[in-house]
């Protein structure tokens, strides 16, 4: 199997948007080649995660191994690669296209092409791949090949004439997209006799393995009892397991150059193993290793809060777990007055945030609060220090600070014609800077740069909203820039609810200063004692709304009998107030933080 | 159960066996307590000056371990108890009503009154001949009771406790035509004082509130009533689904003309598990809110102080010395028995204040009773924080508000140490709480308008 001569291998992704047909397409190349069962087979083969497999996306990045015979009478091997399709993974899936040589970009043939499906292709192209346009859905009676053949030209600037026309659903035309693999995509090119040279393409954890590395061989053999040797992290670890997915595990001897498989060496968390880095042999190893080598950094940063304070410990062991198979992301602890203890949590994106979230509440059956989420500021201090601020809570006094700079991205919308004044409005509205603005038929591609800090404050509800579902959203990271932002901190009875501030351009300050004291006046109920609710920038207050006092609440009968009843309520109540927050005199229900923040997500 | 006291004597009042008092005579040994915890003595020493010499309960002296090591003489004088007697059957079950009350076809009246004789005389052993401050007939509705129940139980009381020749006995009664005409037998059974469920005095109201009378039964009952009662006091519901002020400051006036000296005025509440509760959820009627609920209670007052009527607790109004002596009792956080099918009770014992309960249902009830002598189903001592809670969660309902002193000897907790000191001050500050001149702590009007909202905070 190793011998696979390089010419007879071919390696390719599949780039897609949501909903497009790339599960289906992938799972038919399975059935096609035989490579599982007719009895074996389940939809979305590949997307293992429940998460996965329910919301239609790809978190981890998966292989299988096809055989197929071409019309030329030799068998080929065919690597279907997996990728995340989202921007929070940019990085991942750049490694993922990194490993292989060919793309089959799927375009739905009555949709036409979305801004995620832009982004990855680029990436693709940038990767130095052959691209082979697949136009899926033909069958469908609102299919217009020829038009979206065009708008692939228009836009991506790809020949679509020879694109191939299938249905995956029906299975119509599978042969074909097999035919163009073997035909149109290079085979990998790498040297057999030189040192290992393997890319560590990404990784998980398994209960009964450990942590299972998906690898692309590049140069030389990787071997079963094999020293390798991790060439940016340094550590050596030694083969168990080496072999390939079928879509199944299968036990080889080795993989050759070309060949993408997986390998098994006692590593405990996937923290141990870098995407991106390189496999190489410990004794002889190799002098360079792959480029495009850097770890992750999170962008977006959250607080993570147990809804009952005694699941902290819960929490803790949980976030744990799940970073032993997602090294991505970070945890630290912290505690906040109206909150109690939890976790700051550091996030590839907003995408990634939510999964996390999830699979928290969903695998480790925790109940959660998320605050609002931040992006990471740089603050130069009067005194020349450079600091990262991933709290709007540890923001320094404004006396000690000199400049802050906020990230921006470079946003792609793609949307209907119809709805495109309001996507304008809306960009606009968060400081947008128009890069390109072009239509393709009746849809319009806008292309922005924006404040990240603007984005993950509700932008993509809205654009939903706006567009009716119709936009379609992606985005680049794209540097950071001096802007004029405020932190807002939220006063309730006057002491500060360090949940809840957060980092505005002071242009919006005093509009979303408002809009929360507003929100919070009908989320906290009225008590014994009014309370003033205040948004301030420093000392100064930009926004106030009062809670009046309830004006009755007293038991209109009380007697004798009722004595052990009223002293038992009363008791219960007191136990509830433990869920609340003290702020001075009055208790603020837990509860109303938390619908203020989710109303802000 | 909870206790501060030697827990054999404890366990005896718990759970010894019941017998008859003739064998309690005759098993009984005499001996006398002193060594009370504190706040009994302080009891007896801040609320009942009058000293009285006391002897320890036939019960106990009865059942009292000989190796329970409580030595020699005088107990303090006990504060007068007062005692209620529960008769839990209606005519119809009112659709607001969460009270133990029961509908049945037929009611074995003589069974039921030899019964409720027999908790009352199990009762009296046990407390000793104390003096008695009121008895109140309540229910479900006790003017369904046989008149001659009512007049054995009185007599049964008089004989059994120090009773005072002025001695309250209060019935409530509906103003139906049947019960109006037996109140001249209940003024001749002891009753001296009357408690009529008119609720209103607009008729669609009492459809409403699912009253089977009108409003003119109601004022010829409360008419008869005057010419029978020294005492008359009637209770009438308020803030119901849609009554605008100016209705039922109308309505008031009317009642307020009909001359009692005393009126419960209740503002509607929706009590789980009645018919009321189900319609209010389904939508089928609204309450006012509690802006508009906070108006109409405040026009409440007014209209009363017109004529005469003060509001001592937060319902409850009467000219001065017009107060329900009865209830004064629960507020004030007194010794109280109570008797019948779910009765409660809370009644101090060697030091110890004791929450009785009693079983709910009728006919268990009256099975445990000719079984046992009773049926008690639950005993607790309570604790201090406990005792302190349940005396300010009371006293707070009074105009008069609590002593300070009464509240530390009741309980054994200082006030201070039963309050959060911040919210105290806090309350004091908004107004919801003063201080008097006599040292007592009281809610204020606007205090007690909220006042649900405030123990739980203020409590410690």
């Amino acid at each position: 199997m190793t011998d696979t001569p390089l010419s007879q291998i071919r390696n390719f992704s599949i780039i897609a948007h949501i909903d497009h047909g790339k599960s289906t397409l992938a799972d038919r190349l399975i059935q096609a080649t035989g490579a599982v069962a007719a009895r074996e087979m389940k939809e979305q083969l590949l997307d293992n995660m429940e998460l996965e497999r329910e919301r239609g996306i790809t978190i981890k990045a998966q292989t299988v191994r096809l055989a197929y015979p071409a019309k030329d009478g030799k068998t080929y091997v065919l690597n279907l690669m997996d990728t995340p399709g989202h921007v929070d993974f940019a990085y991942e899936v750049s490694r993922s296209l990194a490993a292989c040589e060919g793309s089959l970009l799927v375009v739905d043939a009555s949709q036409g092409v979305e801004a995620q499906t832009l982004a990855n292709v680029y990436q693709a192209i940038d990767a130095g791949h052959e691209i082979v346009p697949v136009l899926n859905k033909i069958d469908l009676p609102a299919a217009e090949p020829d038009r979206v053949k065009q708008q692939i030209e228009d836009v991506i600037g790809l020949d679509a004439s020879d694109a191939v026309e299938i249905s995956a659903k029906t299975g119509l035309n599978i042969e074909g997209v097999l035919d163009a693999l073997v035909a149109r995509l290079p085979p990998p090119k790498g040297n057999p006799d030189a040192p290992l040279k393997a890319l560590l393409v990404d990784s998980w954890y398994d209960q009964y393995l450990g942590v299972v590395i998906l690898v692309r061989v590049k140069d030389g053999h990787l071997r079963k009892g094999q020293r390798i040797r991790m060439m940016a992290k340094g550590q050596v670890h030694t083969v168990e397991q080496c072999g390939v997915f079928t879509p199944k595990m299968v036990a080889m001897d080795s993989l050759g150059p070309g060949e993408m498989g997986y390998i098994t060496a006692a590593i405990k968390t996937v923290a141990d193993t870098n995407v991106g880095d390189t496999l190489t042999d410990d004794r002889h190893p190799a002098t360079e290793a792959l480029p495009g080598f850097k770890p992750s950094i999170p962008v977006v940063w959250c607080g993570l809060y147990p809804v009952d304070a005694d699941d902290f410990e819960k929490l803790r062991e949980s976030l744990a777990k799940l970073r032993l198979n997602d090294a991505s992301f970070h945890y630290e602890a912290e505690t906040s007055a109206a909150l109690g203890f939890g976790f700051r949590c550091g996030f590839l994106g907003l995408l990634h945030l939510e999964i996390v979230q999830e699979r928290l509440s969903r695998e480790f059956d925790l109940d959660l609060i998320a605050t609002a989420p931040s992006v990471v500021y740089k603050i130069r201090k009067t005194n020349g220090e450079l600091t990262e601020l991933h709290n709007p809570a540890d923001m320094p006094d404004g006396s000690l600070i000199d400049s802050i700079e906020e990230p921006w991205i470079k946003a792609t919308i793609m949307v209907p014609d119809e709805y495109l004044g309001a996507v304008l409005t809306l960009c606009n509205d968060r400081r947008g800077q128009q890069v390109e603005l072009t239509y393709v038929g009746n849809r319009a591609m806008a292309v922005y740069r924006l404040p990240l800090n603007e984005v993950v404050f509700d932008f993509y509800d809205r654009l939903k909203s706006i567009s009716r579902g119709y936009a379609s959203f992606d985005y680049a990271m794209d540097g950071y820039e001096e802007g004029d932002l405020v932190k807002i901190s939220l006063l309730v009875n006057a002491e500060p609810v360090d949940a809840l501030s957060f980092m505005a351009h002071r242009s919006a300050a005093e509009k979303r200063g408002r809009q929360i004291c507003e929100k919070l006046k009908e989320l906290i109920p009225r008590q014994l004692f009014k309370i003033p609710i205040q948004a301030a920038i420093g000392g100064r207050v930009i926004a106030r709304e009062t809670i009046s006092a309830l004006s009755k609440d007293v038991t209109a009968k009380c007697y004798g009998g009722d004595i052990s009843r009223k002293r038992k309520l009363l008791e219960k109540q007191k136990e509830g107030k433990k869920r609340m927050r003290q702020f001075g005199k009055v208790e603020i229900p837990q509860s109303a933080f938390i619908a203020a923040l989710k109303m802000d997500a | 159960m909870k206790t501060a006291l030697p827990a054999a004597c404890i366990a005896f009042a718990s759970s010894a066996p019941m017998r008859g008092t003739a064998a309690l005579a005759a098993a009984s040994i005499s001996f006398t307590v002193v060594g009370m915890v504190g706040s009994s003595l302080g009891v007896a020493a801040i609320w009942h000056r009058a000293g009285r010499a006391w002897q320890a309960p036939a019960a106990i002296r009865a059942g009292l371990p000989r190796t329970c090591a409580v030595p020699a003489p005088i107990y303090p004088a006990m504060e007068p108890l007062a005692l209620y007697i529960h008769w839990p059957f209606c005519q119809a079950k009112c659709p607001y009503c969460d009270f133990n009350s029961h509908v049945r076809e037929r009611i074995e009246q003589p069974r039921f009154r030899a019964a409720l004789r027999r908790e009352l005389a199990f009762e009296a052993e046990r407390a000793g001949r104390r003096p008695l401050a009121s008895i109140f007939f309540g229910g479900g509705t006790p003017s369904l009771m046989e008149p001659e129940t009512a007049a054995a139980l009185i007599e049964d009381a008089r004989a059994l406790f120090e009773a005072p020749a002025d001695l309250e006995v209060t019935l409530e009664a509906n103003p139906t035509s049947v019960e109006a005409g037996k109140l001249a037998a209940f003024r001749d059974a002891g009753v001296n004082r009357v408690s009529l469920g008119v609720q209103s005095l607009e008729e669609e109201a009492l459809r409403f509130l699912g009253r089977r009378h009108s409003a003119a039964q109601a004022v010829a009952a409360l008419e008869m009533a005057r010419g029978l009662f020294p005492r008359i006091s009637f209770d009438l519901i308020y803030a119901r689904p849609g009554q605008a002020e100016a209705a039922w400051r109308a309505e008031l006036r009317q009642a307020l003309a009909l001359v009692a000296d005393h009126l419960s005025l209740y503002q509607l509440t929706i009590e789980p598990g009645t018919r009321f509760a189900t319609e209010h959820a389904r939508g089928a009627f609204a309450l006012p809110e509690p802006e508009e609920a906070a108006r109409l209670y405040a026009a409440t007052a007014e209209e009363a102080a017109r004529f005469g009527l003060a509001p001592y607790e937060v319902s409850n109004y009467a000219r001065p010395g017009a107060e329900s002596r009865h209830n004064l009792v629960y507020w004030r956080y007194g010794d109280y028995l109570g008797i019948g099918p779910g009765a409660h009770q809370r009644v101090m014992r060697d030091g110890a204040l004791l929450a009785i309960r009693r079983h709910r249902a009728p006919e268990e009830w009256l099975a445990r009773v000719e079984r046992e002598g009773h049926a008690i189903t639950a005993e607790e001592s309570l604790a201090p924080a406990d005792r302190a809670r349940e005396a300010l969660l009371m006293g707070l309902r009074l105009a008069e508000g609590v002593d300070p002193a009464r509240i530390e000897a009741r309980s054994g907790v200082a006030l201070a140490e039963a309050l959060e000191p911040a919210m105290l001050a806090a309350c004091l500050e908004e107004g919801y709480l003063e201080w008097t001149a006599a040292g007592w702590l009281r809610a204020t009007g606007e205090g007690r308008l909220r006042l649900d909202a405030m123990l739980p905070v203020l409590l410690r």
